[in-house]
């Protein structure tokens, strides 16, 4: 373990209540973390400045919170009447982020560092991200690239210049599992060798053998990365690496480590907690922390891939833009 | 204790070996008593080329050589052949021409039931008590299997409702509410979104089960029919699922048309 860590984790193993009484428990005696589980939340991810130094909500903020930041389809910035307005409405259908702060009543998702501000990011990843950022933007230059009805503004020439979630492939939830737009339910199945959790967004599925079997080797990356668990206590501990590079969690990159715990307080709470050890990235290791609350509803197949007109729209916007402007240049010699 | 009297048993040579082949009470067993199915299985067959007895033919592409073509196989239908309907046995031969452009699994799409079984790749059984998840390495397939549960499905889609029940020491999985978009195999047998099926998973030891799927769908064949084949339980101590999410690789057949030509307008 790197002397980095030891720190972070002291502080992560600090869990408000654990080993409580009245907690179900697996056959196994271990806390029995099945069930279906929701996450969303309007907690921002990140402390907001106007609440610095301040780490929990009083019952009264919570509810004013609430009030003003439930998620409001009219806050858009886009000119009424473009086709990419209409595109955000209809997109802002589908966001579904929840109505309530986190039941800690914690200000930000991220505890530590102790401000609730993600660190900053390395001089080293902070220019690889802004060469990316150039690029993406210089290949802009030309037509067919912001095409109107899509979600993101940048190159269309095909499927792999566009974001993960247009592509089907991720919406940034599963690993760490953190809300995200739409979807945010949770199915755990756990036996005393293996824990399952099917992610209902785009079916992304963590595996998570509870054994001593090493980590795949470093040349083998997944998109979710390769998990395994152990029991501290009551709390169940999961170690993952082997990422891709293709996904970042705000701002990682494939050298990330992830430790996560999950730890069952009551009938209808588990603690999520999950720290981001990155030395490439972030100057420093960081934590979140989300409560999963119990939900009484099922989990249904959420076939993206499936049915992904959405990436037909898009290249075709694009290389209709391109047709376009290829006419008017015609048109203007 | 039936150990040894199963050893008695088979002394006794007068008296069917099957009884002992078919006793479940040394396997091992989750805490509420069920039998232990936990664990990564795959068939060992050639049931996703064609669920009927065929020979090999060449693959689609012949730079492929070996690697790319149809290996032989039995059948796994009972009875040997696939009782269509004559409309659909017609559109199976269509499907069968068009197989390498239009099987679903070549896009990557989830896989359906029974094909999920054996396509060649590992799957597997999470064993919970209420609740039983199966993940599929292809496409990442996942589905929950509700034990006893109630509730019908709001829609169809691709992978199915799974309600699920213990018969003895069998599993028994009634799928429906599937779509009509999967195939069973590469050779363009198919069903309509009317399809049920019914999986049993039974052991025949605690390293191999005795898979059965039957199928109905009055749609497409003239009465119910049944696959059947052993499953293998992966051994090895290293054993995990691993993830093979091919979306990226099935992008350029979906979206090829799509790209932007070099140096200009499409």
């Amino acid at each position: 373990m790197s002397l980095r860590l030891i720190g972070v984790l002291a502080v992560a193993a600090w869990i408000p209540t654990s080993a409580q009484n009245g907690v179900p428990r697996a056959a196994d005696g271990h806390p029995d973390l099945s069930g279906v589980w929701t996450n969303k939340t309007v907690t921002p991810f990140e402390r907001p400045r106007d609440l610095a130094g301040k780490e929990f909500f009083t019952e009264q903020e919570a509810a004013e919170y609430e009030k003003t930041h439930v998620f409001d389809v009219d806050k858009r910035d886009n000119i009424r009447g473009t086709n990419r307005d209409v595109a955000s409405a209809y997109n802002s259908f589908w966001w579904d982020p929840g109505t309530k702060v986190a039941k800690t009543r914690r200000t930000s998702i991220v505890i530590d560092p102790p401000d609730g501000r993600i660190p900053p990011l390395t001089a080293e990843r902070q220019k690889q991200l802004q060469e990316m950022a150039e690029a993406r933007r210089r290949r802009c230059e030309k037509p067919g690239c912001e095409p109107e009805n899509s979600g993101q503004l940048g190159p269309a020439d095909g499927p792999e210049d566009r974001p993960l979630m247009e592509r089907c492939l991720s919406f940034g939830n599963a690993a760490p599992m953190v809300s995200s737009a739409y979807n945010n339910n949770y199915e755990i199945v756990q036996t005393p060798g293996f824990v399952g959790i099917d992610i209902e967004m785009v079916h992304q599925m963590r595996r998570i053998p509870i054994d001593q079997t090493p980590h795949l080797p470093s040349h083998v990356r997944e998109w979710v990365g390769d998990s395994r668990g152990h029991w501290e206590g009551d709390t169940l501990v999961v170690d993952t690496t082997n990422f891709n590079n293709l996904e970042s969690f705000r701002g990682s990159d494939e050298n990330l480590h992830l430790i996560e715990q999950l730890t069952r307080i009551d009938a209808d709470t588990i603690i999520y907690r999950f720290t981001i050890d990155d030395p490439t990235a972030f100057t420093k290791p960081w934590t979140g922390e989300i409560p999963f609350v119990k939900s009484d509803g099922l989990l249904y197949e959420y076939a993206c891939h499936e049915g992904n007109e959405g990436m037909k729209g898009i290249l075709s916007a694009a290389r209709a833009d391109e047709k376009r402007a290829a006419a008017a240049s015609v048109a203007h010699q | 204790m039936r150990v040894w009297i199963c050893a008695w048993i088979l002394a006794l040579p007068w008296i069917t070996p099957q009884l002992c082949a078919q006793s479940t009470a040394s396997l091992p067993r989750t805490a509420d008593g069920k039998l232990d199915l936990n664990g990564i299985w795959q068939a060992m067959n050639t049931a996703d080329w064609d669920l009927e007895t065929h020979g090999s033919v060449p693959g689609p592409v012949s730079s492929l050589g070996a690697i790319g073509a149809v290996p032989p196989g039995e059948g796994v239908v009972e009875g040997g052949t696939i009782p269509y309907l004559p409309a659909a046995a017609a559109r199976q031969k269509e499907n069968y021409q068009r197989r390498w452009t239009d099987d679903p699994e070549i896009k990557c799409f989830m896989p359906g039931l029974p094909r999920a079984t054996y396509l060649p790749y590992p799957f597997q059984i999470v064993q919970g008590a209420n609740t039983i998840l199966i993940t599929y390495a292809y496409a990442g397939a996942v589905r929950t299997v509700r034990m006893g549960h109630p509730g019908k499905s709001p829609t169809d889609s691709w992978m199915g409702w799974s309600v699920g029940h213990w018969e003895g020491d069998t599993l028994v999985i009634d799928v429906t509410s599937f779509n009509d978009q999967t195939w069973f195999d590469r050779a363009g047998n198919f069903h309509s979104d009317a399809l049920h099926v019914v999986e049993r998973y039974t052991p025949r030891g605690p390293d191999i089960l005795d898979y059965e799927a039957s199928i109905e769908d009055p749609k497409v064949f003239s009465r119910p029919w049944k696959i059947g084949m052993p499953l293998y339980r992966h051994v090895e101590k290293n054993a995990h699922l691993m993830e093979y999410q091919c979306i990226p690789y099935a992008e350029d057949v979906l979206y090829g048309h799509l790209r932007r030509a070099e140096g200009g307008s499409k």
